[in-house]
């Protein structure tokens, strides 16, 4: 089974909840796909047993061989090639590396070159396989990293993947593929209308879902009347409590401190295994 | 003209309530929310919206059934994995490249224009306001910040206005980076959780990269007192301002709840005071 953990807004707890899930379950894997910010390893302090490098491919061009016939920079729709007067300009950061500049250059003048662009991780943390993706500063191609991380699903465990926030390319790359997706959000108007974003994102990808309600004891009541309004399933709720804040601010997950929590993390799963069927 | 950045690194530090607040200060600034992804600025300055255009960021490739010959060699040569087994594109993961419309033998393949959000431009009480909203799911968030930024740019000039405020998303990935290229400052919502401290590095590294000027401001410094100094001395030992420190006091949500700024609703409040003073600061750095 893969769950994804996604929100929407940022801030409203889904490494929190990914993490504390994934410890009161046994046989896990959880990956960390927010790899512009990937927090899962603070809260977990995992051994890294291996590290493998990212790369993407980004044209070069061989100014001996091109005709400027402009060929290249007609094709790419991002605007990466820009016609000089003397010379191909190359914006790499605006590349998606598609490759498609190669196929149309009649003068085989274009080769594609790697950049390293992240890092994956892999370790172990108290019993679970933790991979996560890190991005290098300034690169803007977190999706390349995400779908390398992913590449290391081990489906014979329960797969736990925590997503960064938002509703587009990097989540969409994180949820799909998952059985089941849990959208973290807290009970306030920035946390109900970016959940609103989140639940048409799933609804296109056509991926079941349920809510964690976090920090429940604050704000209104709007999330709730929403959910069941949309009849959307309430799976879990966590109150405010300083001393859950302070845990996290020192990086340990509180259902190691509060035991009490891993059967409702226990609960909240096989409500997850009840509404998928498996 | 100066641009001045509101960013974190890590979610939900609190980018927008302290941008609005700075609106509320700032008076007549020029304000862009460039969280395309999941904005939410709108919901406290309550913009009325003048002016709304399309957003056709991306392409969609379509399989023209008739003319395929089930070849199978735009699955293969897709680099973004849309093209399902059964020669279906995904929508999700079409980039629009447009790589299967060569590699098609039949031609069977065309790109289309897809509509993948909207750009608004709108009054606030406290200053006009570009913003946007990317479709749920729609790809190529950083064109989008592009536009928006460029909007905000368009009215500052045609207002005559010297500043620009910017709400960022979360991350450091490509909406962030759109959002602060080429700006003059960048201030960093932290908090003091280790997750805080670990984000707070990468956006700092961020603004670094593209020599943005930093500051840092640790949000409800009082959950962790000690990961505050931490965080107080790793800036100073970089010469990095720490601008402000706010305390925890749930009038913020109930703020946010009332969808008003925390200068309207609690301008008594301590964390009130302390923006205001952050944002005199922040102003005589930027030389405004």
């Amino acid at each position: 089974m893969i769950v994804s953990v996604a929100s929407g807004k940022g801030g409203t707890g889904k490494t929190t909840i990914a993490v504390n899930l994934a410890l009161s379950l046994r046989n896990v894997q959880i990956l960390d796909c927010d790899v512009e910010e990937p927090n899962v390893h603070l809260l977990l302090n995992p051994k890294i047993s291996k590290e493998k490098t990212v790369y993407t491919s980004t044209p070069s061009i061989q100014e001996g061989l091109c005709n400027l016939c402009g060929k290249c920079a007609d094709f790419c729709n991002y605007n990466a090639l820009f016609m000089g007067s003397e010379k191909v300009i190359i914006f790499p950061e605006l590349c998606h590396g598609c490759g498609g500049c190669v196929l149309v250059c009649p003068q085989n003048a274009i080769k594609e070159e790697e950049h390293v662009i992240g890092k994956v991780k892999f370790g172990f943390a108290r019993g679970l396989e933790l991979v996560y993706g890190e991005l290098v500063i300034g690169k803007p191609f977190a999706v390349p990293v995400i779908k390398e991380v992913k590449r290391h699903i081990n489906k014979d465990k329960t797969v736990i993947l925590d997503s960064s926030p938002g509703a587009s390319c990097p989540v969409i790359e994180t949820i799909n593929g998952s059985d089941f997706c849990i959208l973290v959000t807290e009970p306030t108007p920035f946390g109900l209308h970016d959940l609103k974003i989140a639940v048409q994102v799933l609804k296109k990808m056509a991926v079941a879902f349920g809510i964690v309600v976090n920090r429940a004891n604050m704000g209104d009541k709007k999330v709730y009347e929403y959910c069941e309004e949309q009849d959307i399933p309430i799976l879990l709720e966590v109150p405010f409590e300083r001393k859950i804040a302070e845990l996290y601010s020192k990086g340990i997950p509180f259902c190691l401190e509060m035991p009490e929590w891993k059967e409702k993390f226990q609960m909240l799963f096989n409500k997850i295994k009840e509404l998928t069927g498996k | 003209m100066k641009e001045f950045v509101v960013l974190s690194g890590k979610g939900g530090t609190g980018k927008t309530t302290i941008t609005a607040a700075f609106a509320v200060l700032a008076k007549k600034a020029i304000l862009a929310d460039c969280d395309v992804d999941a904005p939410d600025l709108h919901m406290l300055l309550h913009p009325k919206i003048i002016k709304t255009q399309e957003f056709r960021g991306s392409k969609l490739a379509v399989i023209d059934e008739k003319k395929c010959v089930k070849c199978n060699v735009c699955l293969e040569r897709c680099r973004f994995d849309a093209i399902n087994e059964n020669l279906t594109v995904d929508p999700l993961s079409c980039e629009g490249c447009g790589v299967c419309t060569i590699v098609c033998p039949a031609s069977a393949i065309t790109l289309v224009e897809r509509v993948s959000g909207y750009v608004y431009i709108s009054r606030t009480k406290y200053g006009s306001m570009a913003h946007a909203f990317l479709s749920p799911g729609e790809s190529n968030s950083g064109k989008l910040v592009t536009l928006v930024r460029q909007n905000a740019k368009m009215l500052a000039e045609r207002e005559r206005n010297d500043l620009i405020i910017i709400d960022c998303p979360p991350g450091i990935g490509c909406p962030v980076i759109a959002s602060v290229t080429g700006a003059d400052a960048g201030l960093v919502v932290t908090e003091p959780t280790l997750s805080g401290i670990h984000d707070l590095e990468r956006a700092l590294g961020l603004l670094a990269y593209f020599h943005v000027m930093p500051f840092v401001c640790v949000n409800m410094f009082d959950i962790n007192k000690e990961n505050t100094e931490k965080i107080v001395i790793f800036c100073k030992e970089n010469g990095i301002d720490v601008v402000g420190k706010i305390p925890f006091n749930p009038v913020v949500t109930e703020s946010m709840v009332k969808e008003m700024t925390i200068m309207e609703y609690a301008p008594k409040s301590d964390v009130a005071k302390e923006i205001e003073k952050m944002w005199i600061k922040i102003l005589s750095n930027l030389k405004i």
